[in-house]
């Protein structure tokens, strides 16, 4: 009789719809610029190695970059993943190890680069020694400029560059098992392949 | 154990609200009156099992119990004792706890101050309450618990987020949940109102001060998360359109149109379906913003963690409470009367044109909140909506609302006298045109904006002062309700020409400074003095110190902090701001400029009429608090009700110049019958609007 007294309820149904549809969407998920780019060009120390690493090293490979650092709470989440399937992914996974020294660690700025990178490398490697240490070799950003150059939003990030050197694949915030298998192995196996 | 103990009182909480959910509602509508008496005490006993569990919580944080995985994750040793009462609500999951501990005090106070009410709708009214309860309890349990242990358990927590600690955050979620929450109740009313079909005075008069008390809070808890993000986050800016900002804002303009929409409903009888609908809104849209904060589907500074599981859970909630509820409007809303006649000028038709305003507005803020969802839903890209589109959308809208409200506050409902209207007001208005077009010569540009908020804002202020002495001059008891309407006219005055002055004369500037480097804005002189190292409990700062000075002399020292939590890699601005009635000196340290040691960015802003905002909202929540206590709503014994009805009268007859007429109309005694069964049987159709089921 009065019909139009159905409209709240068709307009709530519509909106239902849509938040649905979005609760399967990321808004994080922000298109990268830098997909299908060259990835840029560094050279940085390693954490254990003596010769410093630059992504031309591996080209004609495919290779995964991930970022971390020690004080990320969310890299221990992810961090068990990369380790357990490290054989899986079956290409080297380069870590660069993200402004590990924090202001807070060195208040007075008293540090040398020298002693920061030193201090790094030692936090690293016991982090990597208690966690696992999926890594073929970790870079170190300490500045994080290499991390400006490559958009890096916020830690862990993990980037596939294939055999070119081309930046294929952008994963921002931690890797899980069904991501792993979902997304990154088929565009790892695909690149690989190519 | 603390925990276990916690989570174990929980789920007895849960099973009581399950009986309160169940046997009263199927007690009113079996007539078996041992089952609506439980509606109380099950109402309170969930009180206090849900507070025990609240205060397991609060002793794990109080211990440092960093055994318990949510308070190793917001809480450290060093966090200071007040803000471990406050990081319990830091995180997802105890603010849901917080949640849940307010909706039981709602729900115990309704059960306590409902004794006037007949037991059939006081128990239909706790069982929808404990039905919200369940299912957020149950939200809890299964995809939010905070009691999880983690063991080993860390030796240390992980701090309280810095950007919390601060004492503006301390009270803010709390009063904006009571908010938030209080929308529960006017929608519970509301539901058991439309089960029974019966949409009367009555139910109206019962309605109002929750409503009014939750909008009271709401208020405040905008205002406080405003005062905070002004305070702490260090950009200067008070309201920034944020999603979660908007979450709040929609339930406040859905209530506060509710609120004149219930006037009318209690007074003439009219709108009952409209101010239905209003009450499931404001709380859907509670319940929306619960959503949106916490299922991670918009982006915004202040969301939780995001969990799919989390949002699909609220998701459904939401479906099955707003999805039956509109149904259950849908079914019934169409056998409700109309109300009394209207004329086309009278004050019912300015509530009406109110109500649609602000609905609109709302409907805007709706848009532009969910448009990015919408628009990635249907794949055509990613976007984000700023605040350009809501303040195009959003101020035109307030333009027209803030014009009618003193000729709505003053028109006499039925049928008012546009003539006698004009004569009433023509001085305020030409006094609120004068003032608006030449103050702005004195304090800085003239400009169309500035003009018309400034008049606006003078004619609510005018008006309402106007119509607060002419009542002050006439004999008789002033209610409550009259002093509330009024202050909460005068607040929203008050914020109009604030927010008004501050966008239109502020000074921002953004320099890069050197210790002894000086900036000029209007009259003062800010110079840098020094930069020192400072160190707080939990974290060490670098200190800037300024001097301002005002025509060569020395008024104030400014000190902006850069704070270094220890536990936290991101820096904390902490701004130094010098208040008084006219104008805030703002100063905030940027980061250091690189290659360059000695310059610093600052943001040196001057804001005029910022305090303006704080003072008008608590003008605002203080007129809220006053209509919410009026005499005629407090709870009264049967015997005593018919007494409660003359007071009405003479209550409403101060309200509104010339109610009476329109109240004789009503038989306002009818609608205050003791018994239930008699309660409809009276009067005419104007008040009583009994649906036969």
């Amino acid at each position: 009789m009065k019909k139009f007294l159905i409209l709240p309820l068709a307009f709530f149904v519509v909106l239902v719809v849509f938040l649905a549809v979005g609760l399967k969407r990321d808004p994080h998920e922000i298109p990268s610029p830098l997909i299908n780019r060259a990835a840029p060009e560094f050279s940085l120390p390693t954490l254990s190695g003596t010769t410093p690493f630059s992504p031309s090293d591996y080209k004609g490979r495919v290779w995964m970059l991930n970022v971390w650092a020690t004080w990320c709470v969310s890299c221990r989440e992810e961090h068990p993943v990369l380790v357990a399937f490290a054989k899986q992914i079956g290409v080297p996974i380069v870590g660069l190890s993200y402004k590990e020294i924090q202001p807070q660690d060195d208040p007075e700025k008293k540090l040398s680069p020298e002693s920061k990178l030193n201090l790094a490398r030692s936090r690293g490697s016991v982090w990597l020694d208690r966690h696992g240490n999926p890594y073929t070799l970790s870079v170190m950003d300490l500045d994080g400029r290499v991390g400006i150059d490559y958009g890096v939003y916020g830690v862990p990030e993990t980037y596939i560059i294939d055999k070119e050197g081309v930046i294929r694949y952008k994963q921002i915030g931690p890797v899980t098992p069904q991501i792993l298998s979902d997304t990154l192995l088929p565009i790892i196996r695909g690149l690989e392949n190519s | 154990m603390i925990a276990e103990l916690g989570q174990f009182i929980l789920v007895l909480a849960l099973l009581v609200a399950l009986v309160q959910c169940v046997l009263p509602m199927v007690g009113s509508l079996t007539q078996q009156h041992a089952w609506q008496f439980l509606a109380r005490p099950t109402a309170w006993l969930q009180f206090v099992l849900v507070a025990g569990a609240y205060g397991c919580l609060l002793t794990g944080f109080l211990k440092d119990d960093f055994s318990i995985a949510y308070v190793a994750e917001h809480s450290n040793q060093l966090l200071p004792t007040a803000y471990k009462f406050a990081a319990v609500w830091g995180g997802h999951e105890g603010s849901l706890m917080l949640w849940v501990l307010m909706l039981s005090v709602w729900t115990s106070l309704v059960a306590y101050f409902s004794k006037s009410m007949p037991i059939s709708v006081i128990s239909r009214v706790l069982s929808v309450l404990g039905f919200i309860s369940v299912g957020f309890i149950l939200f809890i349990l299964f995809t939010s618990n905070p009691f999880l242990r983690e063991l080993p358990a860390p030796l240390e927590g992980r701090d309280l987020n810095p950007l919390l600690q601060d004492p503006g955050l301390v009270i803010h979620p709390p009063m904006l949940y009571m908010g938030y929450v209080g929308m529960s109740v006017a929608f519970s009313f509301a539901i058991a109102a439309l089960i029974t079909g019966r949409l009367d005075s009555a139910w109206s008069r019962w309605s109002r001060p929750w409503t009014v008390i939750a909008w009271a809070f709401l208020t405040l808890g905008i205002g406080l998360g405003s005062w905070w993000a002004y305070y702490e986050l260090g950009w200067g800016g008070w309201w920034f359109w944020d999603p979660v900002e908007n979450a709040s804002l929609m339930p406040w303009l859905v209530c506060t149109a509710l609120i004149h929409s219930l006037m009318v409903t209690e007074k003439r009888g009219g709108f009952k379906a409209w101010t239905v609908l209003l009450a499931i809104a404001a709380f859907s849209l509670s319940l929306l913003g619960t959503f949106l904060v916490r299922s991670g589907v918009l982006t915004s500074v202040h969301a939780f963690a995001s969990d799919p599981t989390r949002g699909i859970f609220v998701l459904c909630f939401l479906a099955i409470v707003v999805g039956s509820s509109l149904t259950l409007f849908a079914w019934r809303a169409p056998k409700v009367t109309l109300g009394g006649t209207m004329g086309l000028l009278s004050r019912e038709t300015f509530l009406l044109l109110n109500s649609v305003l602000l609905s609109v507005a709302t409907a805007a803020v709706l848009l532009g909140t969910l448009y990015p969802l919408v628009i990635d839903a249907l794949n055509l890209g990613k976007l984000s909506v700023g605040p350009p589109y809501f303040n195009v959308v959003f101020a035109p809208l307030m333009v027209p609302i803030l014009f009618l409200l003193i000729p709505g506050t003053v028109a006499k409902w039925r049928s008012a006298n546009l003539a006698e209207m004009f004569m009433h007001l023509k001085w305020t208005a030409l006094i609120s045109v004068m003032l608006g077009a030449l103050l702005p010569f004195f304090v800085g540009e003239w400009s169309f904006g500035v003009f018309l908020g400034w008049t606006l804002g003078l004619w609510v202020g005018l008006g309402t002062l106007q119509h607060m002495l002419e009542r002050v001059f006439k004999p008789g008891r002033i209610g409550g309700s009259f002093w509330g309407m009024h202050f909460a006219h005068l607040g929203l005055a008050i914020v109009v020409l604030g927010i008004t002055g501050v966008k239109s004369f502020e000074v921002e500037r953004d320099v890069k400074m050197a210790i002894g480097d000086e900036v000029t804005i209007k009259p003062y002189v800010f110079k840098l003095n020094s930069i020192d190292e400072v160190k707080g409990k939990n974290y060490t700062a670098s200190q800037a110190q300024f001097e301002v000075f005002n025509s060569g002399q020395s008024v104030e020292i400014l000190k902006p902090e850069k704070r270094h939590y220890l536990s936290s890699a991101m820096p904390m601005t902490e701004a130094a701001i010098s208040s008084n009635l006219w104008r805030d000196l703002y100063v905030s340290m940027g980061d250091p400029l690189p290659g360059d040691a000695h310059q610093l960015s600052m943001r040196i802003y001057y804001k005029p009429f910022v305090p303006w905002l704080w003072v008008g909202v608590l003008i605002m929540v203080l007129g809220g608090v006053l209509a919410a206590f009026d005499r005629r709503y407090r709870r009264v014994s049967p015997n005593t009700a018919l007494q409660t009805a003359g007071q009405a009268l003479s209550g409403s007859e101060l309200e509104g110049s010339d109610a009476v007429g329109g109240l004789m109309n009503q038989s306002a005694l009818g609608e205050h019958s003791p018994q239930e069964q008699s309660d409809h049987a009276h009067g005419d159709p104007n008040s009583g609007a009994h649906v036969p089921s």
